[in-house]
């Protein structure tokens, strides 16, 4: 009882330590990144305006997983308990969003693109069993879209 | 072989129609990436393993799809819409289809 009162405080804080430092680190990457790719625009639109008519196309796409830590996860298993907003999961989800769709920008830069078009987000949980119920583990989020590249033929 | 998920090429017209082209995969995990998953489940953050590895498989999909479409005699795919759903523990389905059309 003791030894796993001990551990479980040793995952806490471990969780709680490594996971805010990986936090704001993401969080300084990503907003450093979308600053950079702000000429390269995403769009849901799926009608192109006409100069972009004749451009070649391309399917690009950038997906990531990643996994709350053992602090945040224990907070919204609390956070069952009462309802209302899991903060700790909506971080999870806005990293893995912005990180995806991050991915598929510089894909599309890659390939010189100008503007991705028709962009859609997907995401799945990767469950995991643990103690015989199901819990979120980590989840996956894909971006995908069509990359426009101005001023190269389509083959 | 053009690939997009737009409903139409800009510029281009489409003279024949072929209808859903898909190309799917299915892929379990291997036990080191999970005990690597495990590790970061404790401390958060990317699982590298499982990025890489969704990646390859949805790659591989897509090229299934490409490779149908190529054999009906289509050279474009439009429209490509991917999905992904989990059918036993430890194993996801990848899913890529598409219209399969001919444009000029």
């Amino acid at each position: 009882m003791n030894i796993d009162l001990i551990v479980f405080i040793a995952l806490m804080a471990l969780g709680y330590g490594f996971g805010q430092f990986a936090e704001r680190r993401h969080y300084r990457s990503i907003l450093q990144r979308e600053a950079d790719t702000l000429k390269v625009p995403a769009m849901t639109l799926k009608t192109l305006p006409p100069q972009l008519h004749g451009c070649s196309v391309a399917l690009v796409s950038g997906n990531v997983v990643i996994s709350v830590d053992f602090f945040k996860r224990f907070l919204s298993s609390l956070r069952n308990l009462v309802g209302g907003r899991v903060k700790s999961y909506e971080s999870l989800l806005d990293r893995a969003r912005r990180e995806a769709v991050l991915r598929m920008k510089e894909a599309a830069i890659a390939q010189g693109a100008k503007v991705i078009a028709n962009v859609r987000i997907e995401t799945a949980s990767i469950s995991k069993y643990s103690r015989g119920k199901e819990s979120v583990g980590s989840i996956e989020v894909l971006a995908y879209g069509t990359a426009i590249m101005p001023g190269r033929p389509q083959v | 072989m053009i690939v997009t998920n737009l409903e139409t090429i800009p510029g281009k017209t489409i003279v024949r129609h072929f209808g859903l082209v898909q190309g799917n995969t299915i892929r379990a995990k291997h036990i080191g990436r999970d005990i690597m998953a495990g590790l970061k489940n404790i401390f958060g953050g990317e699982l590298a393993g499982y990025t890489e590895l969704l990646s390859e498989s949805r790659q591989e999909a897509t090229d299934r799809m490409i490779a149908q479409a190529e054999s009906i005699g289509a050279n474009a795919v439009l429209n490509v819409r991917y999905s992904t759903s989990s059918v036993a523990q430890g194993a996801a389905e990848l899913y890529a289809y598409g219209t399969a059309v001919v444009v000029e």
